[in-house]
């Protein structure tokens, strides 16, 4: 135990140790660790903010999905309508045409029908002249018996 | 017998300059191996921590930027949980004290007889005594301690005024119709600070620094198995004294800057 003149060479010492210390390394070295300190901070906060902006994303993307959904749908209804509405008018102008197919070729076989009907008659009238003739040996005058030949004509 | 006292005390003595003139006085002696091996580990720690400090990077610090960071959070947040305001020197006093104790310890785990070994194969330097720790001479703890002590009264000065100290003085604990017994109470409590500080370190460098004598005076093919233990027991000791040495200095700081 000899205190003598080492003791204020390590008080000295001590101090300019301090001095040092308190100028050139404590600051820079805090300074640094609060920046990172920062750094993280503000970093996280990014995180945080793109996690939300994510959500926000996938929850539109969701929204935007469901609307589409529905249109496609309403769309779809719309043509099966649209086609059902087609497919009966279809119908209807086929049925109307085709009656009036029908009617139209009913009438014309009448027709036909009539005009066999009356090249029959007045072919059957030649034969029953003709047969009359051979049977009377005469020539039938057509002018004189005119009215027998249509009633003739008329009842076959 | 008497080489083994005369061994112990070579290792126990000290490298003593005598100023110039001053020769009779024993005040003006300077233990130079003290002072040389104090101030080298000083710088050392200086160079380190502000090279280290001037290539500081936020980001991808190297290992040795870590392990200063690592050193430096543990000051830093000691000195948040213990010390409640604002204070410049502080944190850099704390740094200070826990890397330079440290280093100073750590020289004890160099062998004790280095310093004599180098001296015998070397061609310039020719000592004849050489003491490797510098915390185990009392000169070097006081120094702190005493450093301490002044920093402790200039906060107190700072926080209270020196009226208002002067008045702490004399009338805490007990009030002051009892101000002669609270004086010499708070007298004590102030020179105890420093005295503990000081001595609770210089006790444990020497005690630890003797018990290395005494294992290298044992036989060589015994000495590891008490040194080893030693040195590995005494690594604690050495970290925990510097430790503690720190959080002391935080602690009186804080209680000289709060009113009792």
């Amino acid at each position: 135990m000899e205190i003598n003149a080492t003791l204020l060479g390590e008080i000295i010492t001590f101090a300019i140790l301090v001095l040092f210390t308190l100028k050139f390394v404590w600051p820079p070295l805090n300074k640094m660790l609060e920046e990172r300190a920062e750094k993280i901070a503000s970093g996280l906060a990014a995180a945080e903010k793109g996690k939300l902006e994510l959500q926000n994303a996938e929850n539109r993307i969701l929204e935007e999905l469901n609307h589409a959904q529905v249109r496609v749908t309403e769309i779809i209804k719309n043509a099966e309508r649209r086609a059902d509405d087609i497919i009966l008018s279809a119908k209807n102008k086929a049925l109307k045409e085709s009656e009036k197919i029908i009617t139209e070729s009913k009438l014309q076989i009448e027709q036909e029908y009539m005009r066999a009907k009356e090249h029959l008659r007045t072919q059957v009238a030649g034969l029953v002249i003709q047969g009359a003739q051979q049977i009377l040996k005469v020539e039938v005058d057509v002018k004189r018996h005119e009215a027998i030949l249509a009633d003739i004509i008329t009842k076959i | 017998m008497s080489s083994t006292t005369e061994y112990i005390i070579h290792h126990l003595t000290f490298d003593n300059v005598y100023f110039n003139g001053m020769s009779n006085s024993k005040f003006w002696t300077l233990h130079l191996d003290t002072f040389c091996m104090s101030l080298a580990l000083g710088f050392i720690f200086l160079l380190i921590f502000s090279l280290v400090a001037k290539r500081a990077r936020v980001e991808n610090p190297n290992k040795l930027q870590l392990f200063i960071e690592l050193i430096l959070e543990l000051v830093s947040s000691q000195v948040k949980d213990i010390y409640h305001g604002e204070s410049k020197i502080i944190g850099p006093l704390s740094l200070t004290i826990f890397c330079w104790i440290f280093l100073m310890n750590l020289m004890d785990m160099l062998p004790v007889d280095l310093a004599n070994w180098i001296f015998l194969h070397s061609t310039f330097i020719h000592e004849k005594h050489w003491r490797l720790v510098p915390s185990a001479d009392v000169n070097t703890t006081f120094a702190m301690s005493i450093s301490v002590f002044i920093l402790i009264i200039i906060f107190s000065l700072k926080s209270k005024g020196f009226l208002g100290w002067i008045k702490e003085l004399f009338s805490t604990p007990f009030g002051i119709k009892m101000a002669p017994f609270n004086l010499i109470l708070q007298v004590i409590e102030l020179l105890a600070k420093p005295l503990s500080l000081s001595l609770r370190l210089f006790g444990n460098m020497y005690a630890g620094e003797l018990v290395f004598i005494l294992i290298a005076l044992l036989p060589w093919h015994v000495q590891w198995l008490l040194g080893g233990p030693w040195v590995i027991f005494h690594i604690l000791i050495i970290t925990l004294q510097a430790y503690l040495f720190m959080v002391l200095t935080i602690v009186y700081l804080s209680l000289a800057k709060e009113s009792h």
